[in-house]
């Protein structure tokens, strides 16, 4: 694999859940919860993946890691097609790939001590220790900041930024090249969210991760992000560097949500621009033609609903699925209607 | 299961042991079982019964060497303690004395206190076997269905629904009726005991199954089953290690609240005559020997009171244990 190859790939990847009725279970709809998503992490980076509640960022974390299969697209890792492998040949792939979890309530076996849970992947992949797996445990622990005695302590005696951190320690423990983190801060306090981001950035130096991080918290983004992708109703609507995309957005909704994001000071809010979104989230069941988002757009023109504005590269690194995006360097909507 | 208690900070606390004895020493963490144990002593109730059943269990095991210090063989007639014209016992209070505890039975004179004791041991034997029986089924069901869902989860929910709607009473009654003398390598008593144990533990599953079912659904959608898994775990590993171990907390407390329904149920097949033969002694065969005697009360009463004792204790105990497990249940 060359020094330019991405280690993960998705490539249009869709994932939609059907609906069934009737005593015969016939599929009458399908929720599209990811409906055609491409992006690219390159080794050493961390892609923030944002968007509101239902938008499909989870599910997708979920399809990286194959805990769900796709029903359509394509996933490389490490230049290896797994979109469709089985359990048994994921298995070895497993130990190079691991998750966060968000809940750390409900992520952590109560019935487990903390040596149990993060020695559980060297039991699980087979893989022998030098010292024996308590040494290894321990040193995961110390490496997150917990004290390595904790070994016999069971979840229910940690607060929830420890807990957090237990599950980081067991995604550590195989040394894995790629982590996804979803929603890694969002179960916990502010102050206790500070602290877990910054030891995801240490490790990350200390340990040649790469990251992608689902959140909807866009301030968390913003700080540990190299890049980050904007979803909306299961597709991607902005890629971009994480400067460029927090200074000059292109797609409207981006606007919008960096719009909303609160501003402590009094004076400052009054001189920001507030977009309101009319309506709600249309439903994944029945997503919206062509541009999932000319519902609720204030741009919205005819060929917003006809025609599905693709995710094209209008500068350097940085792409937006719009017909009419905002900031654009240049006039690069005037011939849309001649396009596919 | 519970919700975790928040023991916020403590981790974070200077612990005196590990400060003098230097690193190396690790501290001993609190399971659930020890806090569910720990809240279990201070509940007053629950431990009475819980002393009670495990009083009822002593006595079961050593009913013979009770029977043969302080009382007279079981099936033994003592003729002398009996009016004959009456057949009622010659002494007060149904014939208790300091020799015959608990009194002697009409017409026969046996002697109530080592009939009640032996009765202690069938009740508890059928009982807890059976119950045994019972949660090994319906783990394995509960758990298959819960787990894999789909057509497993609908056949097993079918059949659930057949075994609760069966005339259990009825169908017992019929096969008890038909138990041969010998076979499985077993005969007459023994045969007879096997025979309940499987009937009233066969038909009893689908109460621990539904439970089981329950839990196992809710605990398949856990974070840390999606974490084992992403760790490439293997189905047996998720069920044994991560499912199984927080099922335990409530098939004991539902297997233990299943005991006493157990009992009754030997009672009442006793009772119909269709349990155990007589002479052995049983305390649903004793109150159906007894009935006819209603007029003096004690015949009838010390077989009812040991089983009224028996279930009581083994409820309290066991929602005393619902309780410890889970104290926000109410």
């Amino acid at each position: 694999m060359s020094e330019n190859e991405p280690l993960l790939s998705v490539r249009n990847v869709e994932k939609h859940f059907p609906v069934t009725a009737g005593l015969f279970k016939r599929q009458v709809g399908a929720v599209k919860a990811v409906d055609g998503i491409s992006f690219d992490v390159f080794k050493g980076e961390t892609l923030g993946l944002v968007g509101e509640s239902g938008c499909g960022k989870s599910t997708t974390g979920r399809l990286v890691t194959r805990l769900l299969e796709p029903t359509g697209g394509a996933i490389d890792f490490e230049g290896r097609d797994i979109t469709h492998l089985s359990q048994g040949k994921l298995r070895p792939l497993r130990r190079d790939m691991q998750m966060i979890f968000q809940d750390p309530y409900s992520s952590l076996n109560p019935r487990h001590t903390v040596g149990a849970i993060v020695g559980a992947p060297f039991r699980i992949q087979g893989v022998k220790t030098d010292n024996g797996v308590k040494k290894a445990v321990q040193e995961i622990l110390e490496l997150v900041g917990l004290n390595p005695e904790h070994y016999n302590r069971y979840p229910h005696e940690f607060s929830g930024g420890q807990r957090q951190r237990i599950g980081i320690a067991r995604t550590l423990a195989l040394k894995p090249k790629l982590i996804i983190a979803d929603e890694p801060v969002s179960a916990l306090d502010v102050s206790i969210q500070a602290q877990v981001v910054n030891l995801l950035e240490d490790l990350q130096k200390e340990l040649d991760l790469t990251y992608v991080v689902i959140a909807h918290d866009l301030s968390v983004v913003r700080h540990i992000s190299d890049r980050v992708a904007v979803m909306y109703l299961g597709k991607i609507v902005e890629i971009a560097e994480r400067k460029r995309l927090y200074s000059s957005p292109m797609h409207p909704y981006t606007n919008a949500l960096l719009s909303a994001v609160p501003v402590p000071d009094p004076k400052a809010r009054k001189e920001r621009e507030r977009i309101r979104l009319k309506g709600d989230v249309p439903s994944p069941l029945n997503p919206p033609p062509a541009c999932r988002f000319h519902t609720r757009c204030w741009k919205a023109q005819e060929i917003c609903k006809t025609v599905e504005p693709p995710l094209e590269s209008l500068a350097s690194g940085h792409s937006v699925a719009c017909h009419f995006p905002e900031n654009a360097p240049v006039a690069a909507t005037a011939d849309t209607a001649g396009k596919d | 299961m519970t919700a975790p208690l928040d023991v916020s900070g403590s981790a974070q606390e200077a612990r005196p042991e590990s400060v003098l004895t230097g690193a190396g020493k690790a501290v001993q963490g609190r399971s659930l079982s020890r806090i569910a144990w720990m809240r279990l002593r201070r509940d007053k109730v629950a431990l009475a019964g819980g002393i009670t059943v495990i009083l009822l269990v002593l006595i079961a095991i050593f009913s013979t060497p009770i029977i043969n210090l302080i009382g007279h063989p079981p099936l033994e007639f003592h003729q002398d303690q009996i009016d004959q014209s009456t057949l009622l016992p010659k002494g007060d209070f149904g014939g208790m004395s300091g020799e015959y505890l608990l009194g002697v039975e009409p017409v026969n004179g046996r002697d109530i206190f080592s009939r009640i004791v032996a009765g202690a041991w069938i009740s508890l034997l059928i009982g807890i076997l059976a119950t045994l029986v019972s949660v090994v089924i319906g783990t394995v069901m509960g758990v298959i269905a819960g787990y894999y869902g789909g057509w497993a989860d609908q056949i097993i929910g079918r059949l659930m629904d057949v075994f609760l709607a069966f005339p259990l009473l009825v169908f017992a009654i019929a096969l008890a009726g038909v138990i041969p003398d010998k076979g499985f390598g077993l005969e007459g008593n023994g045969l007879r005991i096997a025979m309940l144990v499987f009937i009233i533990g066969f038909f009893s599953w689908p109460s621990i199954g539904r439970i089981v079912r329950g839990q196992t659904l809710s605990l398949r959608e856990r974070e840390f089953v999606d974490a084992a898994r992403s760790l490439g775990a293997r189905n047996g590993y998720i069920l044994f290690r991560e499912i199984l171990p927080n099922l335990m907390a409530p098939i004991l407390v539902y297997a233990t609240l299943l005991i006493p329904t157990n009992i009754l149920f030997e009672a009442a097949l006793s009772f119909l005559g269709v349990g155990i033969n007589p002479p052995t002694p049983t305390w649903g065969g004793m109150l159906s020997e007894a009935v006819r005697f209603y007029t003096l009360p004690h015949f009838v009463l010390f077989p009812g009171l040991a089983i009224f004792i028996t279930v009581l204790a083994f409820n309290l105990f066991g929602d005393g244990l619902r309780d410890a497990f889970d104290p926000r249940a109410h």
